[in-house]
């Protein structure tokens, strides 16, 4: 058992794949001898030299058309995009060509690879380095879609994507790369598409990704201590498989869901869980299925205008507390 | 026969010929198959039996044709929505191409891709990619792998001049060049991107060529309708990609005979223009070499008799099959063979 940071936890998962399966490469921008601008990738280059740990150019589309080409003929690549925000600048190997490929050539192809990613807001980088992007690639068929909120997840959904036959976007938080977590020694693999229920409460459920995990879980708390309010807390960790089982059989439970997003509201992934309640156990709702999300703006710089836009565990306490209470 | 330098010479075969004539026979059969495949995919579609779109490249035969026979089998090709001639080049039976554009289950894909998604693995045909300029960094990963494992096949990446001028194709040559890959950039220059003229929207005269030396490649420009200058030049690339000295970029001067897509006229070329190219013929051109060369003329009847005889036989197999069963419809979206984004 150690004591593992976020960001360390990232280059013992890559580690980890690569010391089990050779086909296993890993390539990006400033990745190999700077070790990942996040410092994510510190070391990998040491252990597994220039041939399976690649710097590249500043070329995004170059990165995952490389690691399709390369998927689909045998290796099994994780590619780095080193602000999630710039994805967009190869979205169409995101959106056309990854997650099209098997079914349009009738099965021929699969297109096994990982793009890991730096994800998500709170760190005052502005509109263009900050975005939580996870919903745009949930709705495209054909991916699979991670977010972990811990170093362990972290290992075991990175293994569990590096080994998955499908192509698969992992968002890394930018927020929780200094976080600390205890992780168990030895190999570590988890299963893609199982959320983690991380606090038991019958009143409620709180349903959230990523840096809203903790977030939700210091709420939770509160709202235990100062309102008698019981949350269950849910992190969804995957998108696409996604765990509607354990949210459905919380809601039932509970008889109230909440979600707590990052993302700009229109269209979040939050949205989606709503409606899946709302059509598979509406009449075990007490209540409003409610979303507390970042407004529909684009992330503002400056500290305390940040600070409003993403969701806080104060104003998930407030949001719940009030909608319990019937107002 | 692949690499004939050291092919049979015979039946009046001129003796300084490097080329050899079986190699020179199988180009010939790659062209008029291609060219009466291509044709009868458009008479289908004037039966409206062929659905959707579809691009052909009557005109263009030779760079297919000379690339298809100087490849090796393990070689890997990529193409574009432009991808019958390519696809066939590479051994694909006509009605796995012609059953997918008619889109019946007899087709390459069961009628799932389309005539701009033909794909044959087995026969390293990789893909047709439908977005401008995909391929090419696609193919880069290709040849890594090559690279990576050793397993010494080429990746060969054919492309239109128009897709010169998007970010993907001067990604994938300078990522090609630094990382030193086993990959051949094929671009066809036909002259036109869709219906504008390439020469009013690319800053150099040769839009392929003339951005070489930007990622530190010879610059290469040939005449693409004759198929043993595109082999001889292939032939090359390919060894040198092979031997480990990386990439090249080619470009080949071609014209396309017919419109951009079946609902293209092409009104907007020059008076004059077709008849000029038509003159220059690649299949054309090659029969009279083949005759040049003392190949008996009956040889080569029957070379073109035995083409239209697979034509018919292949669009008699596809009228016969089926369309594409349901099932198909939610198959293959992810790797357990299904369509389930949720537990
Ligand atoms: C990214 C993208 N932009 C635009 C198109 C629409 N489009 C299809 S073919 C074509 C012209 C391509 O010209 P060229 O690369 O010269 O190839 P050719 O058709 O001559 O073989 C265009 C613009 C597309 N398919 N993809």
């Amino acid at each position: 058992m150690a004591e593992l940071t976020y960001r360390e936890a990232v280059a013992r998962a890559i580690a980890q794949e690569m010391r089990r399966d050779e086909r296993v490469v890993f390539l990006g921008e400033d990745v190999a001898k700077a070790g990942g601008v996040f410092k994510a990738t510190v070391g990998l280059l040491e252990e597994f030299g220039p041939r399976r740990v690649r710097d590249t150019p500043i070329s995004e589309q170059a990165i995952l058309g490389a690691a399709m080409g390369a998927a689909m003929t045998g290796l099994r690549p994780i590619a780095e995009i080193m602000f999630s925000d710039f994805m967009a600048v190869c979205f169409d190997y995101v959106a056309n060509e990854f997650p099209k490929t098997r079914y349009m050539t009738n099965g021929q192809l699969s297109v096994p690879l990982v793009v890991r990613t730096g994800n998500g807001g709170g760190v005052r980088f502005g509109a263009q380095h900050s975005q939580s992007i996870e919903n745009w690639s949930m709705m495209i068929p054909g991916l699979k879609v991670v977010a972990p909120s811990s170093p362990i997840d972290v290992i075991g959904l990175m293994a569990a994507a590096v080994r998955d036959n499908n192509p698969v976007i992992f968002h890394e938080h930018k927020a929780l790369y200094a976080v600390k977590g205890e992780v168990p020694d030895g190999e570590i693999v988890d299963t893609l598409g199982t959320a983690k229920i991380l606090r038991a409460g019958k009143d409620c459920t709180i349903v959230a990704l990523a840096m809203m995990v903790p977030r939700a879980l210091e709420a939770a708390n509160r709202l235990s201590r100062d309102h008698g309010i019981d949350a269950e807390v849910i992190d969804v960790r995957c998108l696409v498989p996604l765990d509607t089982q354990a949210i459905l059989g919380s809601v039932v439970k509970t008889g109230r869901l909440f979600t707590v997003e990052e993302n700009p509201r229109l269209c979040g992934w939050g949205a989606e869980i709503v409606s899946i309640v709302a059509d598979e156990v509406f009449w075990d709702l007490d209540g409003p299925c409610v979303r507390i999300t970042t407004p529909h703006i684009p992330l503002p710089a400056a500290d305390h205008l940040e600070d409003i836009a993403l969701p806080t565990a104060d104003r998930i306490v407030e949001r719940v507390s009030r909608v319990m209470n019937g107002d | 026969m692949k690499d004939s330098r050291a092919g049979p010479r015979h039946r009046g075969a001129l003796p300084n010929d490097d080329i050899g004539v079986e190699t020179r026979l199988e180009m010939f059969r790659l062209q008029v198959e291609i060219r009466d495949c291509e044709k009868r995919a458009h008479d289908l579609f004037l039966q409206n039996l062929v659905k959707g779109t579809s691009h052909l490249s009557l005109g263009q035969e030779a760079i297919a044709a000379a690339f298809g026979t100087a490849m090796q089998p393990g070689d890997k090709s990529f193409c574009t929505y432009r991808g019958h001639a390519h696809t066939l080049a590479r051994g694909v039976g006509m009605e796995k191409m012609l059953g997918e554009l008619m889109l019946r289950d007899i087709g390459l894909m069961r009628g799932k891709g389309g005539s701009m998604h033909l794909t044959s693995v087995e026969h390293g045909v990789m893909g047709s990619y439908a977005i401008i300029g995909a391929h090419l960094p696609i193919a880069c990963g290709s040849a890594w792998r090559a690279q990576y494992l050793g397993d010494g096949d080429v990746s060969v990446c054919f492309f239109g001049d128009g897709t010169t001028n998007i970010g993907a194709f001067h990604e994938a040559l300078n990522f090609a060049a630094v990382w030193k890959l086993p990959v051949v950039f094929v671009c066809e220059n036909n002259l036109y991107m869709e219906y504008t003229p390439i020469a009013d929207v690319t800053a150099v005269a040769h839009p392929a060529a003339d951005r070489a030396a930007a990622y530190g490649l010879e610059r290469i420009v040939i005449d693409g309708n004759d198929a043993d200058v595109v082999y001889r030049t292939a032939i090359a690339a390919l060894e040198k990609a092979r031997g480990g000295d990386g990439p090249s970029l080619i470009e080949c001067l071609t014209y396309r005979h017919s419109g951009h897509s079946r609902a293209d006229p092409a009104k907007y070329r020059p008076e004059g223009e077709l008849d000029r190219w038509l003159e220059r013929d690649p299949v054309k051109i090659y029969r009279q070499r083949l005759l040049d060369f003392g190949i008996a003329p009956e040889e080569i009847s029957r070379i073109e008799e035995r083409s239209r005889e697979k034509v018919d036989e292949a669009t008699a197999a596809c009228k016969a099959s089926p369309p594409a069963p349901e099932a198909l419809l939610t198959a293959d979206v992810y790797d357990d063979g299904g369509w389930a984004w949720r537990n």
